[in-house]
């Protein structure tokens, strides 16, 4: 008779503001709302769907990679992809497609994680290794230049390992799994940088049109928050440590900020992307123009592309080259520019997909 | 006051890599109910081990990490001021990880 039920004791409460059936599990941060785990379910995926409908993300036949890190927004865009391609008959081929930088104890675990995810969803997966790519792994890179400016080469050779497992599966595009959280970050890094520029592209939901293969975000409008209570109550199977090789302070401050934004008004995570998107500038700023790098083929605006210059530091046991301040191996200067931007634009630290 | 506290994405990094905790938590003195905000403070002196400014800013979580009682989002039963009762499981969850 004392066993009371404290679950649904506390419960009761509060009941869900869409089916007002069930109890409320969640207050979403978009529009305070609180709902239950089915509502949450439905409205979580539909709006997702709304996006890639609304902004023409696919075509019915094309082949997708997802960009899987193993961790929560990768993991919760390749389950919640598939299961849209299902229902809505996309159309898509989906697969999954890993870097392995050559991390001990970091890397070498994500990646059992999304060879889970690989059985889980059924979908086919593609790792590309920075080792097989440079002939480097993360590990031997740090062990040479030191933890100062390993995130450059993360960067650099990150983005480019992913073009080119990209071209390997013979894709359309690849998706990657930044969330709006991600995109204000970066929105307000690029104001804190004056980086006006990169502000009002770093909110485009696709980029790289011109590239070799686009990218796209569907996420882009989908918080943090509610891809990691999804992945909760889903139980959805990813990894969640920090990369051992994550020095990117700076990024971690503008981080925090979004963090105490959004705790005293959820909305700011929405109005930063907006004010970024609505930042178009007049002025024609010039990006520079594409052609292809001299020695690996990979697009380049000069005549050896970012990884190359970093690759050739390494090689030649020089590894500041291309870095900061120091004088670039093509002797212009502008090169040396372009990586310190390739630097700063960077997204999250290493282990997450920049981009 | 039995409760079940569980650390997840990345948090139980601050807690000796123990995900899950059985916990026994008693009532300070002169009080006749243990809220959410009496149970963080034990937590910080009593689970976490190290970096407590992951998990903590202020008397609250730090920003990023979600609270959910019972599998319920703990902004829908007043955050710190919520009422603990015998046996309620209490889940933090770090989204600052990975990504
Ligand atoms: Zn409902
Ligand atoms: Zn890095
Ligand atoms: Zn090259």
């Amino acid at each position: 008779m004392a066993e009371v039920e404290p679950k649904q004791k506390k419960a009761s409460g509060r009941q869900c503001c869409i089916c007002n059936q069930r109890r409320a599990v969640l207050k979403r941060p978009k529009t305070l709302e609180q709902i239950c785990r089915e509502c949450f379910y439905a409205v979580f995926e539909d709006e997702i769907h709304r996006v890639i409908v609304d902004n023409q993300l696919f075509k019915p036949g094309e082949r997708i990679a997802i960009g899987a890190s193993g961790g929560k927004d990768s993991t919760v865009l390749a389950y919640v992809l598939s299961e849209l391609n299902r229902r809505h008959k996309y159309g898509l081929d989906l697969f999954l497609l890993s870097v392995d930088e050559g991390i001990t104890g970091y890397r070498d675990d994500s990646l059992e994680t999304v060879k889970r995810n690989e059985i889980q969803y059924g979908l086919p997966l593609k790792v590309v290794s920075y080792k097989d790519l440079y002939g480097w792994t993360m590990d031997e890179i740090v062990k040479m230049i030191g933890l100062k400016n390993n995130c450059t080469f993360c960067g650099v050779f990150r983005r480019q390992a992913l073009d080119r497992g990209a071209a390997l599966l013979k894709v359309d595009k690849l998706v990657t799994g930044h969330n709006a959280d991600d995109i204000a970050e970066t929105v307000l890094l690029n104001i804190l940088r004056g980086d006006i520029a990169r502000l009002s592209r770093c909110t485009s939901i696709t980029t790289g049109e011109d590239g070799p293969i686009p990218r796209c975000k569907p996420f882009k409008y989908t918080y943090e928050k509610e891809i990691v209570m999804y992945a909760y109550f889903k139980r959805l199977d990813y990894f969640s440590t920090e990369c051992i090789y994550s020095p990117n302070a700076y990024r971690g401050f503008a981080r925090e900020f979004i963090k105490d934004l959004e705790r005293i008004r959820p909305r700011a995570i929405l109005d930063i992307i907006k004010s970024g998107e609505d930042f178009r500038i007049s002025t024609s700023t010039k990006m520079p123009e594409q052609g292809t790098c001299e020695r690996c083929g990979y697009i380049s605006s000069q005549k050896w592309c970012k990884a190359c210059v970093l690759l050739e530091g390494l090689n030649r046991g020089l590894p500041k080259l291309g870095i900061g301040r120091s004088r670039g191996l093509n002797g212009h200067k502008k090169d040396i520019e372009q990586i310190n931007q390739m630097n700063n634009i960077q997204s999250k630290p290493c282990g997450s997909l920049d981009f | 006051m039995q409760l079940t506290l569980e650390f997840g994405g990345g948090l139980e990094l601050l807690c000796q890599s123990v995900k899950i905790h059985k916990v026994n938590v008693d009532l300070q003195a002169g009080k006749e109910k243990l809220t959410m905000r009496d149970l963080l403070s034990w937590v910080r002196t009593n689970l976490i081990k190290e970096r407590p400014e992951m998990f903590m800013k202020g008397e609250s979580v730090r920003p990023g990490v979600l609270v959910l009682i019972n599998d319920c989002d703990w902004e829908l039963s007043g955050q710190l001021d919520t009422t603990l009762v015998e046996k309620d499981v209490i889940v933090f969850i770090s989204t600052l990880h990975g990504g």
